[in-house]
């Protein structure tokens, strides 16, 4: 899909001054972390397997948000147009799959039956996330096609609100908590890796959907359509793709990819409530741009490379330099990674600068 | 103009055009009939592109109507349009780089299900360009202008056209391709397809054409055969570089 990333390049004043001091705020960067790290390892608090516990939880936290970071930056792709519902797309699939989990919870099925019941689960997650990505674009988003940019912006965001206390008043403000899985409950050692099935579930579902997407959009017809689109729009009709049922399966396979990521994150998290999708969404947007939007597979790698500094980077940056109780900084760990990821390379890990030339 | 004993293919019928309220073809009539290569000739500004966008539904005519085999499409989609028969080799190639030279060709033949008629298809635009087939799975915007226009007509004709629009073929390529491209012209039409040709370039575009067209602030202001026009004298005052 569009590595594209808006190519009206900024006139930049080249200040030597400006310059040197971008460049010294990225040493300095380099010099904390490595800093950090290094007492923090030195200082052996935390031992070989506790590391390897944060890296798995970053591995299965990052999959959550690279299956949200697709319907970012496929909307992205096809329409340079970031859809900021997209988190309560993800958080109403959470939502649903929690009612229908309570319901066969009750049920001996959930204990004989428990991997059908749980793909019962992520069905119900990515169908309702479906309808409501296609919904959206269909009655907010399509009529303000080819408006300026700010004003389907508002929109997604009055979207967003819209959705937030539509799910609010419909099943209340309160905490859900996912019902146990017996049969995932515990642990099993993986190449070293202490892994909880939870986890293990999470990271066989997300990786096995990324390379389905994958080879969805490269291999089959539809898929090269949706890539048509992402590039040229005026020339896609022209090889007689219908842009508009396109565009609607960009946001049905991004709803999709949230849904399923709605119920994954029950698995992690245990709870949903009706703000749920807000941090999620952000950061799996944060992913999408750090992988390079637009384009796919970085939002894969954003994801996966946000959950891990997360996870990793307190302990791993924060201790050493001191601070205390470093966990309840990661989001402010994981931000200013992202920052300086960016500040390297503005266009993102994946993002390449093509310009938007048509000769 | 010249008589008809076959209806034509494509036909504008008085077809006015506007872009909000400024009128930009006025009263145009083209017919284009199997076998035929029609150019379209005419400056800068002079509604050219917007003929072609008419005739494809990227913009409606206000007035009059597009007929495709004798049956109006007006307000029709575009991409139905393509189905009906009508393919462009649009202005400047554009063709989709990040994807390869294979996948631009797949996407020319979108819309059909005739597996085995889109190779021999695919096969087609190998032997009228055997550059083509040693490039398809390069990225198609790695290749050279003259590649790439291979390229666009190719994708071009996977649709099987019954009609086949080219928008400015020489814009932006050497004489020497220039030359090449406009026998490829020639040779597709021998094969079948009713070419319309848009061109700035006159002398070039008359060398192969049928008939042709004079397009002026949006009106058609001469109609002949190619040798008519050729001979024409206010013609070869104006576009074929004679004084």
């Amino acid at each position: 899909m569009a590595e594209t990333v808006e190519a009206k390049a900024p006139r930049r004043i080249q200040l030597p001054v400006l310059d040197s001091f971008l460049w010294l705020i990225r040493l300095a960067a380099i010099f904390a972390v490595v800093w950090g790290a290094y007492f923090s390892l030195s200082s052996g608090r935390l031992s070989g397997a506790q590391w390897k516990d944060l890296v798995i939880f970053g591995l299965s936290q990052g999959s959550v948000y690279a299956l949200i970071a697709l319907g970012y930056t496929m909307v992205y792709g096809v329409l340079r147009f970031i859809n900021f519902a997209h988190g309560e797309v993800f958080m109403s699939g959470a939502m649903v799959a929690f009612f229908v989990a309570r319901g066969l919870s009750r049920t001996a099925m959930w204990t004989d039956q428990v991997f059908l019941s749980l793909f019962l689960v992520m069905l119900a997650s990515a169908a309702t996330s479906t309808v409501i990505a296609v919904a959206l674009e269909r009655i907010a988003y399509r009529p303000l096609r080819g408006k300026p940019r700010l004003i389907p912006f508002i929109t997604a965001i009055g979207a967003s609100f819209f959705l937030q206390y539509a799910i609010a008043g419909l099943f209340g403000f309160g905490f859900k908590s996912f019902p146990q899985v017996p049969a995932l409950s515990g642990s099993f050692f993986f190449a070293g890796f202490r892994v909880l099935k939870t986890q293990s579930v999470v990271i066989v579902a997300a990786v096995l959907m990324m390379i389905g997407l994958y080879l969805f959009v490269e291999r089959t017809r539809t898929g090269k359509a949706m890539r048509a689109v992402a590039e040229d729009q005026e020339i896609a009709r022209l090889m007689g793709i219908n842009v508009d049922r396109t565009i609607s399966i960009v946001f049905a396979v991004g709803g999709a990819m949230a849904g399923a990521a709605g119920f994954l994150y029950l698995l992690v998290f245990q709870q949903v409530f009706f703000l749920t999708g807000f941090i999620p969404g952000i950061k799996a947007f944060t992913a999408a741009v750090v992988g390079g939007i637009g384009n796919i597979p970085g939002a894969m790698i954003g994801g996966l490379l946000l959950g891990g500094i997360e996870s990793i980077g307190p302990s791993l940056v924060l201790t050493g330099l001191g601070i205390p109780s470093a966990h309840q900084l990661k989001d402010v760990v994981a931000f200013l990674a992202l920052v300086m990821i960016l500040i390297f390379k503005p266009s993102g890990v994946l993002g390449e600068r093509v310009a938007e030339d048509r000769a | 103009m010249s008589s008809s004993e076959t209806s034509p293919i494509l036909e504008l019928r008085e077809v006015t055009t506007h872009y909000g309220p400024i009128q930009v073809l006025k009263e145009v009539n083209v017919e284009i009939r199997a076998g035929e290569i029609v150019c379209l000739l005419g400056g800068n500004a002079s509604g050219k592109t917007t003929t072609l966008k008419t005739i494809l539904g990227y913009v409606e005519p206000t007035e009059g109507q597009v007929l495709l085999d004798g049956e109006a499409i007006n307000g029709i989609a575009t991409d139905d349009r393509v189905n009906k028969g009508i393919s462009m080799v649009p202005e400047n190639r554009r063709l989709f780089k990040r994807m390869t030279v294979m996948e631009n060709l797949q996407l020319g033949a979108y819309l059909r299900r005739d597996k085995d008629e889109i190779g021999q298809d695919m096969e087609r635009v190998f032997d009228l360009f055997p550059r083509v087939k040693e490039r398809l799975s390069q990225r198609a915007g790695t290749l050279s202008g003259g590649e790439q226009q291979m390229v666009a007509v190719g994708r071009a004709l996977m649709a099987r056209p019954k009609v086949l629009l080219m928008d400015e073929p020489s814009m932006g390529l050497a004489p020497v391709l220039v030359a090449q491209n406009f026998e490829i012209i020639e040779q597709i039409n021998e094969q079948g397809t009713a070419v319309f040709v848009v061109e700035q370039n006159a002398n070039m575009a008359l060398s192969i054409a049928d008939r042709g067209y004079v397009l002026q602030t949006g009106r058609i202001v001469l109609a002949d055969t190619a040798q008519g026009l050729l001979n024409n004298p206010q013609m070869r005052q104006a576009y074929l570089g004679e004084i």
